[in-house]
């Protein structure tokens, strides 16, 4: 049986990139928008966490910082590439997200490059500090939580049903009268605060961030997750999450130098990828469907 | 002025060699309308191919390059067999995961096999010609050349055989090609078989004129990508003259905007994606429409 202290570890790592497939979901299983800069909005997330932290400011700060930059900045990246078609949209994403973390590689002075930034200090709420992997893992599992609820209340509304039709067919969605763009850069600024929420939660849990934690390979594992779990589906991205991590985590174990692990993780998560691509795409959960009751359903059958 | 002339110079020379890699993407694309991101990990997989051949084989240089070049085709055609043809109906996104996830899986596979340092070609350190203003070494010289030599084969081979006439034919219009009786799937494993060996030269290439390293693959698909998007998805011609734009905007960025810091070069593959998507996203030579929603 595998020590107490390695389960909650990745639990918290699990929670961390459930709420990143949640916000993911967001746009690309509701939205259909395929960004492949989810990983560096994470990274903005954990770098102006980290930023902000090391300077000195209260966690509470630096969470709020680290949600609203990541918005930001996907608010920027979206403006001019919400207009473009599919394969498009994700290259000109991709190139965005590797432009951000080619500038934390680069910015030596502020991001120290490579070799990252340590020391960053435990989260702590309300004089309560979160300095133990177990308390981390109660802070994480609740903000999961409330990011759960809030996306869960954002697609099954009037807002996500728009996003929906507009996966399905935009000319459609505009014809109705529905500014198509707007509703696309909400879902792009929305999904992506809430990665740079799950930034800043990575950059406390670690306590020290790199380049190497944001790459497109982390993006592209982002991306398995909610296609595993299905896209629209936020608890299949949950589980999905669980799964993954677990898999990744436990490859950790084999006991091999990281790079070769690094290695080995992408060779084993490419085919897994490449096989779902090719039978099962949609992903394997699908999602829930809308029952509409009419008035009168119970009624009729009374009646027979 | 002469640290002008250089830098066009240099720009040029990388150029040429991205044409190569950029040249399988724009076939590719014409058939089957998705840009195949293997390509330059399979470009990365040819130059490590040469260098094993040459090295640790001892086989001539020149005939380890042929065969490089003949078993990157063959890999090419096996990946289009194994990843790309279930997902011919499938919408264009899911592919375009498929080729990235190959890549990561190529670039990877790399890795553990051949280690991350960096190899380089045993070519006799030369001092470097004098052009007028400039200077070349007998490396780029021989890059130069073998790129202008397939360039202008693939032009032969396309206009003036009758398999280029079927291969334009179906790239043109790839169902009624189907239905004049041409048969298209072995069309599309020929233009695979094609793209993979110019990729596989590029990247033995840019191995003799630098070093190999597993990274350069995705560095290879990115810039080869945006030389295409830059000259217009799909055109031949485009992905040329795209890519020796880029090698120069590159070479002349770096210099000036980023003080020749060799880091930032890939991003400035990435800046000219962006500006191109945004002012033009058909690029030059690409027909409107395209790339927008509407």
């Amino acid at each position: 049986m595998l020590p107490t202290g390695v389960i909650i570890h990745v639990l918290i790592v699990i929670c961390i990139y459930a709420i990143l497939a949640i916000g993911l979901n967001i746009i690309m299983g509701c939205a259909a928008l395929f960004t492949i800069a989810n990983a560096a909005l994470f990274g903005v997330g954990a770098y102006t966490s980290a930023l902000l932290a090391l300077a000195g400011f209260p966690f509470w700060l630096d969470i709020l910082a680290a949600t609203f930059m990541a918005g930001l900045i996907s608010f920027l990246i979206g403006l001019p590439t919400l207009n473009l078609v599919g394969d498009y949209l994700a290259v000109a994403t991709m190139g965005l997200g590797e432009i951000l973390v080619a500038i934390s590689r680069n910015w030596d002075s502020v991001t120290r490059g490579p070799m990252g930034l340590p020391g960053i200090p435990p989260a702590s709420l309300f004089g309560f500090t979160f300095d133990s992997p177990p308390k981390f893992l109660g802070l994480s599992a609740a903000l999961l939580l409330v990011i759960y609820l809030v996306a869960e209340r954002l697609i099954y509304s009037p807002f996500g049903r728009v996003l929906k039709g507009i996966r399905e067919d935009e000319i459609a969605v505009q014809a109705l009268g529905k500014n198509a763009f707007w509703f696309k850069m909400w879902a792009f600024v929305v999904g992506g605060a809430f990665m740079g929420t799950a930034g800043s939660l990575y950059a406390h849990y670690l306590g020290f961030i790199d380049p190497s934690s944001f790459t497109l390979w982390i993006a592209f594992f982002i991306w398995s997750i909610i296609i595993l779990g299905g896209l629209g589906n936020n608890l299949g991205a949950i589980a999905a999450s669980f799964v993954f991590v677990a898999m990744r985590e436990s490859l950790r174990f084999l006991g091999l130098p990281a790079n070769v692990t690094a290695a080995i993780q992408q060779i084993f998560f490419g085919i897994i990828l490449i096989v779902m691509m090719i039978f099962a795409p949609r992903g394997l959960i699908p999602e829930r469907k809308y029952i509409t009751r009419y008035k009168g359903d119970a009624e009729d059958r009374q009646s027979d | 002025m002469k640290v002008l002339a250089q830098l066009l110079v240099n720009g040029l020379i990388a150029g040429s060699m991205y044409a190569l890699a950029a040249i399988g993407y724009a076939m590719v694309y014409s058939i089957l309308k998705f840009a195949n991101f293997a390509n330059g990990s399979v470009a990365m997989v040819g130059a490590y191919l040469t260098f094993v051949l040459c090295t640790r084989l001892g086989i001539n240089v020149v005939l380890a390059f042929v065969l490089s070049m003949l078993i990157s085709a063959f890999l090419g055609v096996v990946i289009d067999k194994v990843a790309y043809k279930p997902l011919r109906q499938a919408p264009k996104i899911s592919v375009l995961i498929t080729a990235l996830a190959l890549s990561f899986i190529l670039d990877a596979s790399v890795l553990l096999i051949m280690g991350a340092e960096f190899k380089r070609f045993p070519f006799p350190i030369v001092k470097g010609l004098r052009l007028g203003m400039v200077f070349i070494t007998p490396v780029q010289v021989i890059c130069i050349a073998t790129s202008l030599f397939f360039m202008l084969s693939l032009h032969f081979l396309l206009t003036r055989t009758r398999i280029g006439k079927i291969i334009r034919a179906v790239a043109d219009n790839p169902e009624l090609a189907a239905i004049n009786g041409l048969n298209t799937d072995n069309v599309i494993s020929i233009v695979f078989a094609i793209g993979s060996a110019l990729a596989a030269a590029a990247g033995t290439l840019i191995g003799m004129d630098s070093v190999i390293s597993p990274a350069m693959g995705f560095v290879i698909t990115i810039k080869g990508f945006a030389a295409c998007v830059l000259g217009g998805m799909g055109s031949i011609n485009g992905a040329i003259l795209g890519s020796l734009i880029m090698g120069m905007v590159e070479n002349l960025g770096t210099w000036f905007l980023a003080g020749g810091d060799a880091r930032w070069k890939t991003t400035f593959a990435y800046i000219v994606l962006m500006l191109i998507l945004l002012i033009k996203p058909a690029g030059i030579f690409g027909r409107k429409g395209e790339a927008r929603v509407f």
